[in-house]
């Protein structure tokens, strides 16, 4: 489904702080699988992450989608390619504060001017999904760490995407929650969903939902 | 129309824009204050200087349409009652009067008052007509006295015989009418001479001709059309006017930076913000259309706001912040109320000067910080 071949990616090139944090990843990753991407800090899983979900461009080599060479494509192109194929779950997290849980997961799907009502139905299904639904009209920051975490994961799914990345999902929450995290991971892939993640948690990587896990060191892969 | 996805979309944008400005309440009031507060002192000015030349040409519209002048060294000097049959045969003049009028400085209130012999029913002898103004500064009523000085010294006194009506204030805050004989007795004027003459023209299109023609047969006279003293008076609000504007040009540029620097600085908050959004799918476009409504939310708001407590002012509450100085009274201010009048190109001028200018400011930091990759999210 998707592929990399020989990807690198470097930041300020050119400049006294280059840094290639991708050096030459060549990868084929498959739909309706489990990926986790495993390394050490600065090992450059969380800049593949973005190579593979559209949110940057490689500096060299190529990366496609469906067979469907996607690293040249402009801005606006990739902006629609992300918003159709791609959910992403933030390490941080990255909810709008002072935003209503329920108005933070339909924002993804505010450009494309779905009907009030259908977004809000949508919406509403995901949050009962994930036990969110009594707090939908909460605000974003008085949420806890895997409240905040299940709202991040409904707004990923909002559009429907094939596929979810996840940066560090578990990097912020306790064992329970990790748990809780892989029972939604378990669901999702009974819906037929395509999940990266970037983990160095053994907890994640070593479940049995994961289908592979990838390991990554100074940008190349192990 | 309401399920048109682009209709949607731009609801989406501006209810997320107002939540946004609700989310930073504190930083948009107090923009929303100031300026608000620059669009009600600009409006306050120009709102009162466009109501005050309205109000001057309405008044004068029925002033003579010839005034004529005699000039002597290059000073305004009394004109002989000789000259208006001279005037009366110049082709092109219906009528001609001799007219009298005068300053007379009170030393009392420190005011110059002007001293008229009106053309038609004037005050018997004894008696005086004054400006509601006047009346009110001196306490005087129907029956009191008015106690002037002679040339020669002596005192004059005159009985209040009546006001004259607050709706023509503008021109008669300092207005006193007194009959012929009254006026020459008290600035020793002997019969015969006037202070200047004013001819009714026959054909109005042929003002400027005649003037020509007055001062061809007199020539040590100066001939004066009504449009000239229009445009005199024009001149003298659009001064006031510019003199006011100058002294704001200090507050309106202290507010151009101010509004700058906050329309063109993004909080870290708000970095963040459009990364997320560009990371979970909004295009630079989006973003741009989100920062604009604000823009244009923030700056409309404050226009309409400001302009309307600046109509409240001018027009409900006689623009007492601006009113002193722009009317130039020294010491009798005049009491009346203006007409309500807006004109659409003034309003079109300072809508498009106070709006534009922000909401395109808003536009260029959103465009730097949406043009950068969405993958800055992820590293924070």
């Amino acid at each position: 489904m998707i592929e990399l071949v020989d990807v690198r990616k470097a930041f300020n090139q050119g400049q006294h702080n280059e840094l290639w944090a991708v050096r030459g990843v060549t990868l084929r990753l498959e739909a309706n699988c489990t990926t986790v991407l495993r390394g050490p800090s600065g090992s450059g899983k969380t800049t593949l992450l973005t190579l593979i979900g559209c949110l940057a461009r490689p500096t060299s080599g190529r990366v496609r989608l469906r067979g469907r060479d996607v690293s040249g494509m402009t801005e606006r192109f990739l902006t629609g390619l992300r918003r159709q194929t791609f959910g992403f779950v933030f390490q941080q997290f990255n909810l709008v504060r002072g935003l209503t849980v329920e108005e933070n997961v339909m924002l993804p799907a505010y450009p494309l001017g779905v009907s009030r009502p259908e977004l809000r139905r949508r919406a509403h299904n995901l949050l009962e999904s994930l036990d969110l639904a009594p707090h939908a009209q909460a605000r974003a920051e008085w949420l806890s760490g895997g409240q905040a975490q299940r709202a991040a994961i409904a707004r990923a799914l909002v559009n429907d995407p094939a596929v979810i990345l996840a940066d560090e999902p578990t990097a912020n929450l306790d064992t329970d929650l990790s748990h809780r995290f892989l029972d939604i991971v378990r669901d999702l892939k009974r819906k037929g969903k395509t999940l990266i993640m970037t983990s160095h948690d053994p907890l994640l990587y070593q479940a049995p939902e994961v289908d592979r896990v990838i390991g990554l060191r100074d940008g190349h892969l192990d | 129309m309401p399920n048109n996805p682009w209709f949607q979309r731009q609801r989406y944008l501006v209810d997320f824009t107002v939540g946004a400005l609700a989310r930073r309440k504190g930083r948009n009031l107090a923009l929303l204050a100031v300026y608000a507060l620059i669009v009600f002192v600009l409006a306050s000015v120009l709102l009162f200087s466009q109501a005050l030349r309205h109000e001057a040409a309405m008044l004068l519209s029925s002033a003579p349409e010839v005034t004529v002048q005699r000039m002597v060294a290059g000073r305004h000097d009394l004109v002989p009652a000789a000259y208006l049959d001279r005037l009366a045969k110049v082709r092109g003049v219906a009528d001609g009067r001799g007219r009298l009028w005068g300053y007379y400085y009170d030393p009392s209130v420190a005011a110059n008052y002007t001293l008229l012999v009106p053309m038609s029913d004037p005050p018997p002898p004894g008696k005086v007509r004054v400006g509601a103004t006047l009346a009110r500064t001196r306490g005087l009523g129907v029956g009191d006295v008015l106690s002037l000085r002679s040339h020669e010294g002596h005192p004059f006194p005159f009985t209040v015989d009546g006001t004259l009506s607050s709706e023509s204030a503008l021109l008669t805050a300092d207005l006193v009418l007194v009959c012929e004989q009254d006026f020459r007795a008290l600035f020793g004027i002997p019969a015969g001479l006037y202070t200047d003459l004013i001819l009714t023209v026959r054909n109005p299109r042929e003002v400027t001709k005649v003037a020509e023609k007055v001062l061809r047969t007199l020539p040590d006279t100066r001939p004066i059309v009504r449009d000239d003293i229009l445009r005199t008076y024009a001149a003298l609000f659009d001064w006031r006017e510019g003199m006011v504007m100058v002294l704001l040009s200090g507050a309106v540029l202290a507010f151009i930076i101010f509004a700058w620097d906050k329309a063109s600085g993004l909080s870290a908050e708000e970095r963040r913000e459009i990364g997320v959004l560009k990371a979970i799918g909004w295009e630079t476009s989006d973003i741009m259309a989100m920062k604009l409504w604000e823009g244009l939310l923030v700056s409309v708001f404050a226009f309409l706001l400001g302009y309307l407590a600046a109509y409240l002012h001018v027009f409900g509450f006689g623009a007492s912040l601006f009113g002193p100085v722009l009317k130039g009274w020294s010491v009798l201010y005049p009491q009346f109320e203006l007409t309500p009048r807006v004109d659409g190109f003034q309003v079109f001028t300072l809508f498009f000067l106070s709006v534009f200018p922000y909401a395109l400011a808003t536009i260029v930091p959103v465009w730097r910080a949406a043009i950068a990759d969405p993958d800055v999210v992820m590293r924070q």
